[in-house]
């Protein structure tokens, strides 16, 4: 059954492309069904492992060998896969059914659905890795399956770039994942988890020298491990491809930039717990980085126009929170914001494509407004993804993002804190970006001029099921998982999968804290219908006093700018300057074409020494002779 | 065994190339096609068949085949273990779709240059096969005859510079080698390198002999900065001849350093490994960056090229179990990825005779099939995990970072580069709208790119998943190279 889970959606792919002329819609519903049927076995997976903990490792046959450099292909079932597992395939299905509505009218459909399983496939062999060495297979396939999607619409330029902007960025991320495997093989001398996990322990203290710095090495792991992760999971500094991943159809946002392939850096981490765990500093580091990405991209998704970018930067303001989880020792934690994000999340992604699709592509809130009569069904899902989303009480957001902020209040250090407070205000900016979107979008009066507004109509009903299922996660996942995932039982559930050093705190969190998150999430409502809908000339004159500030979020703090300036413009004239000047200008100069020139020039001269004139033989001759005889006569 | 089947290998192809040049095919080249055809696929199954039988469980030298050609002095002595084999049957593989690569891109002088890749695969094989200093050079400097005609007949415009700096360069450093393989007969009285493996050469000669060794090797490789003459051979070349080129003749230096280099001079191999490490690692960042600027395709490949074998000779002097297994790996993965490439630009080249990047664009709306497997060549290309480019590099770097974290952290950011050169290609070639309405009018890859194209991909995916099979081929091989290396050093 494991092999099933993992390869059917590979099964799909493959037939699902090859066989696209058998039938009308024999792609999409070979695709989906089998990814489906990979789905209901997920599920079936993660109730066994919770009612009797059958776990297990499957071997499917050795990857490689080489010295002590080996790696298996396998089907690693814990408590954390599992969890993994249901997310994956079954965002992944109901995005697969999403699909063949949303991409009717593409010709291209077939290779759109094979892509689709093929990421599947590939985020399910990085979950399910023993090693390594698989993970990073996983890792890379999941950007290389991006990339395509992103660039499916492969005649527009912007997608393209855009493609091409998430794989390098992501390899970069990928060069700091492969340093540390690196670092793990030479002091580890292996690469797989359990071997990895078990010995950590003894390198708690151990230091190397790390370019003429003294480091503690479980540190230095953990660093690159984490720049892997910030790379994925688009972290603040190498958050600005995702953003530009909105190029590609929707569903793919959905799934790939929201539920699924974004949130393997925070499953790297949480996999990696053991050795996460003998590093405070590398903690720090990545509870600070989450606070910034969460604080910045939230301010960001403020003052965003694209439906879809503000989505994009809420993704990654919430991935930023699943960080400083993850940071202040809360994994667990992180894992169950990750499972009910990955819900509300997709169902804002895919209720955001229901409207551009009701809008006939278009993507810029102030062209909308007003239509929530026209799209009911898709005025509730919105609302309750919104809901959701803002931690709105009794909700799934409402249970894992407080318990984020509470964790780091528990921490009761400076940095648990500060993270409580920043989690805090992100709260509030999360809750006002996200009732704007919403407002913006249903309420208010209908500004698009090129579509009439009874042009506009709801979605298919196809469209509409998965956003049904994806609404039911979203409001009960919290609610059903929060004594699985985060209570305090939760040892039982995660068992060894998921590391903690220090037994955790389950201390009783005052009750003016546990108001304060809800609180402000329930005023922001009120606050952001006056700001955007029933007076929105306030705002207007508060933008305009506030230019710079405004241009500054509008602009994403310039980052893009900044990075073209800094390392695409000088690497590109640094490879003209060395083509030019070091190949052509130098090695060739003084190489073959100096050489050459130099025997013309020495042949030239040597040649005009033959005058063929006798007396110039003769001269030549007698003067050897002479100078001949001095020698000899002088010795 | 009684039966020279090493000989019987090496001189099959030029046997049949001697059938081309006596057949009196005037009317029509295609008997000398299929003569040759299945002459190169007879040639393929004899060496499947010699990797079938060899023992990969020792590491020594068998089929070994010994006899005087001038008594007391050379001897014609072949043989073959776990790392020759697979470049044997690189060759040999590759040879048969040079051949079928011909019917579409060569036009004049069909028969004249089937000869001449026979010819050339005799002195291939030769060199893979060789444990005689003196045989193993003229074998691997005979290789350039061919290959020069090649280039200056068959070529493009600017031929006769680029045979000419092809010639230049390669000669220059072989000629030292010579000297170095005289003064080792002076030294030890032999040229038999299993003999001189035992002899052992004395401390003293060995750093001039082995930058001797070096300078041959460097050109071939090639290293930066003997480079250059490999972007303007492969420019001018045709399709056939760039394919030889990258997938074979670019890794007969590869295979230098470690039959040769490393073995008989283990002291020297150690005293220049920085200078070695200096090298790759310009050659993978700055060819790196320059491939990133190119405009015409087979030049960016070229540098790639360049690039890629800078993982090789940095993996082989780490001298560790995975530096020199990923860069055997990389060498094989390497000649597999590298001919697909050049045959995806030929393909092209042949209906638009069009090298310039800015030709192309959105060839995926009208060449669906090609589009495809370019990309999953140019993915290969680029070490991504699934295909044997990847496991190659990653074997590297995991052998290079137990030497040294600062090369290996560079090496390793070459991989990033990598990715953009070769994104950036496929972007420009493949995707996006058409600009030029000559696309329009272009037929989709016919039966025999097909084959060959799908023959590559099939491989170069088959070896990224499942690697075992060359990887058990040369492993003890390799354990006895490093073995040997350090005994010699501790011996010292």
């Amino acid at each position: 059954m494991e092999y099933a889970i993992i390869f059917l959606p590979l099964i799909g792919a493959v037939i699902g492309y090859l066989g696209r002329s058998l039938a009308k819609y024999f792609s999409e519903i070979t695709t989906s069904l089998l990814v489906a049927i990979s789905a209901c076995l997920s599920l079936i997976t993660f109730w066994k492992g919770i009612k009797s903990d059958i776990y297990g490792n499957y071997l499917i046959f050795e990857w490689i060998s080489s010295g002590g450099f080996t790696a298996n292909w396998s089907i690693n079932i814990d408590p954390l896969s599992s969890v993994m597992l249901v997310v994956v395939t079954f965002v992944s299905a109901l995005v697969h059914i999403y699909s063949i509505g949303y991409m009717s009218h593409d010709p291209h459909k077939p290779r759109f659905m094979s892509y689709l399983s093929l990421f599947t496939f590939s985020m399910l062999a990085l979950v399910v890795s023993d090693n390594f060495l698989q993970l990073f297979f996983g890792w890379e396939g999941v950007g290389l399956c991006s990339y395509l999607l992103i660039g499916f619409w492969y005649k527009k330029d912007s997608a393209n770039n855009a493609a091409i902007k998430a794989f390098i960025v992501n390899r970069i991320g990928d060069f700091g994942l492969a340093i540390a495997i690196f670092l793990i093989f030479l002091f580890f001398g292996t690469i797989n988890f359990e071997e990895i996990f078990q010995v950590t322990n003894l390198y708690a203290e151990k230091k190397l020298v790390f370019f003429g710095f003294e480091l503690n090495l479980i540190t230095l792991i953990c660093v690159f491990l984490f720049i892997g992760a910030m790379g994925k999971s688009a972290q603040f500094l190498l958050h600005t491809w995702l953003p530009d991943a909105m190029e590609g159809p929707t569903p793919v946002s959905a799934l790939i930039h929201a539920a699924t392939m974004v949130t393997a850096g925070v499953f790297l981490v949480v996999r990696c717990s053991p050795i996460f765990e003998y590093s405070q500093a590398a903690l720090n580091l990545v509870a600070i980085v989450g606070m910034i990405t969460a604080l910045f991209a939230a301010s960001v998704a403020l003052v965003q126009n694209d439906i879809k970018k503000i989505v994009a930067y809420s993704t990654c303001s919430q991935l930023g929170y699943m960080f400083f989880a993850a940071g202040v020792g809360a994994y667990h934690v992180a894992m169950f914001h990750l499972f009910t994000h990955a819900f509300f999340k997709a169902l804002l992604f895919l209720g955001a494509g229901s409207v551009i699709h009701a809008f006939k592509d278009e993507q810029d809130i102030r062209k909308m407004g007003g239509v929530r009569k026209k799209l009911p069904f898709t005025y509730i899902f919105m609302l309750i993804g919104t809901l959701a989303l803002t931690g709105f009480p009794f909700l799934s957001g409402f249970y894992s993002k407080d318990a984020i902020i509470e964790f780091a209040y528990l921490k009761n250090s400076s940095l648990g804190n500060y993270a409580a407070s920043v989690g805090i205000l992100t709260a509030f900016l999360t809750s006002v970006y996200s009732w704007r979107l919403f407002f913006k979008t249903f309420h208010g009066p209908y500004n698009n001029e090129k579509i009439s507004i009874n042009d506009t109509h709801e979605s298919p009903f196809v469209m509409l099921v998965p956003l049904i299922f994806l609404s039911i996660g979203a409001v009960f996942s919290g609610y059903f998982f929060k004594e699985t995932f985060i209570g305090h039982h939760s040892n039982d559930f995660w068992q060894t999968s998921v590391f903690f050093l220090n037994e955790i705190k389950h201390d009783v969190i005052p009750l003016w804290f546990l108001l304060t998150t809800p609180l402000i999430v329930l005023i922001s409502i009120p606050i952001s219908f006056y700001l955007y809908i029933a007076n929105p000339k306030v705002l207007k004159d508060f933008k305009n006093t506030n230019m710079p500030l405004y241009d500054f979020l509008l602009n994403k703090w310039y980052i893009d700018e900044l990075y073209i300036k800094i390392f695409v413009n000088p690497t590109k004239k640094i490879g003209s300057f060395f083509w030019k000047k070091g190949d052509i200008g130098v090695i060739d100069k003084f190489g073959p074409d100096g050489i050459s020139k130099l025997v013309k020039i020495l042949s030239n001269k040597t040649g005009r020494l033959q005058t063929g004139f006798i007396y110039d033989y003769a001269f030549v001759m007698l003067l050897g002779l002479s100078i001949l005889l001095t020698y000899l006569i002088l010795k | 065994m009684n039966f020279p089947i090493l000989s019987t290998l090496i001189f099959l192809p030029l046997l049949s190339s001697l059938f081309i040049f006596l057949s009196k095919d005037k009317t029509s080249n295609n008997s000398s096609i299929y003569i040759s055809l299945f002459s190169s696929f007879a040639t393929f199954l004899l060496s499947l068949f010699l990797w079938y039988s060899l023992d990969i469980t020792t590491s020594e030298f068998q089929f070994v085949e010994e006899n005087y050609w001038i008594n007391n002095f050379i001897k014609f002595k072949l043989g073959i273990d776990g790392i020759s084999i697979l470049f044997i049957v690189l060759t040999t593989f590759i040879t048969p779709i040079c051949i079928i690569s011909c019917i579409n891109s060569v036009k004049v002088r069909v028969k004249e240059f089937l000869i001449a890749i026979l010819i050339l695969e005799t002195f291939m094989i030769g060199v893979f096969c060789s444990l005689d200093l003196v045989i193993f050079y003229l074998f691997f400097e005979a290789g350039l005859i061919p290959m020069f005609l090649i280039i200056g007949v068959w070529g493009g415009p600017k031929r006769v510079y680029s045979a000419f700096k092809f010639f230049l360069f390669t000669l220059l450093g072989s000629v030292l080698m010579l000297v170095a393989i005289i003064a080792i007969y002076w030294l030890t009285g032999t040229t038999d390198i299993t003999q001189i493996y035992e002899i052992k050469i004395p401390k003293e000669y060995q750093n001039i002999l082995w930058l001797a060794f070096l300078s041959s090797f460097a050109v071939k490789m090639p290293m930066w900065p003997v480079h250059t003459w490999l972007p303007d051979a492969h420019v001018e070349a045709p399709t056939a001849g760039s394919v030889i080129l990258a997938a074979i003749l670019l890794k007969m230096a590869g295979y230098g350093f470690l039959r040769f280099s490393i073995p008989m001079f283990p002291i020297a191999s150690e005293f220049f490994t920085p200078l070695i490490y200096t090298l790759s690692i310009i050659a993978i960042i700055y060819t790196s960056l320059v491939a990133l600027m190119q405009d015409d395709m087979k030049k960016l490949i070229a540098y790639s090229s360049v690039a890629h074998m800078g993982y090789v000779t940095l993996g082989i002097f780490t001298l560790t179990k995975q530096g020199i297994e990923g860069s055997i790996y990389q060498m094989i993965s390497h000649g597999l990825i590298s001919a697909a490439l050049f045959l995806c630009v030929g393909v092209v080249y042949d209906r638009l005779h069009s090298r310039m990047i800015s030709t192309y664009g959105g060839l995926v709306n009208y060449l669906p099939k090609y589009s495809f497997l370019f990309l999953v060549f140019a993915l290969a290309a680029l070490g991504l995990p699934g295909t044997s480019g990847f496991l190659g590099e990653f074997l590297v770097l995991a052998g290079t970072f137990q030497k040294s974290y600062f090369v290996a952290m560079l090496a390793t950011f070459g991989v990033v580069l990598g990715a953009a050169y070769m994104l950036w290609l496929t972007k420009r070639v493949i995707f996006g709208t058409v600009n030029n309405s000559e696309i329009k009018s272009l037929n989709d890859i016919n039966k025999s790119e097909i084959i060959m194209l799908v023959t590559l991909a099939f491989f170069v995916i088959f070896f990224g998943f499942y690697p075992a099979p060359l990887m058990d081929t040369f492993s003890v091989s390799v354990n006895s190279l490093i073995d040997d290396y350090q005994i010699a050093l501790n011996s010292q």
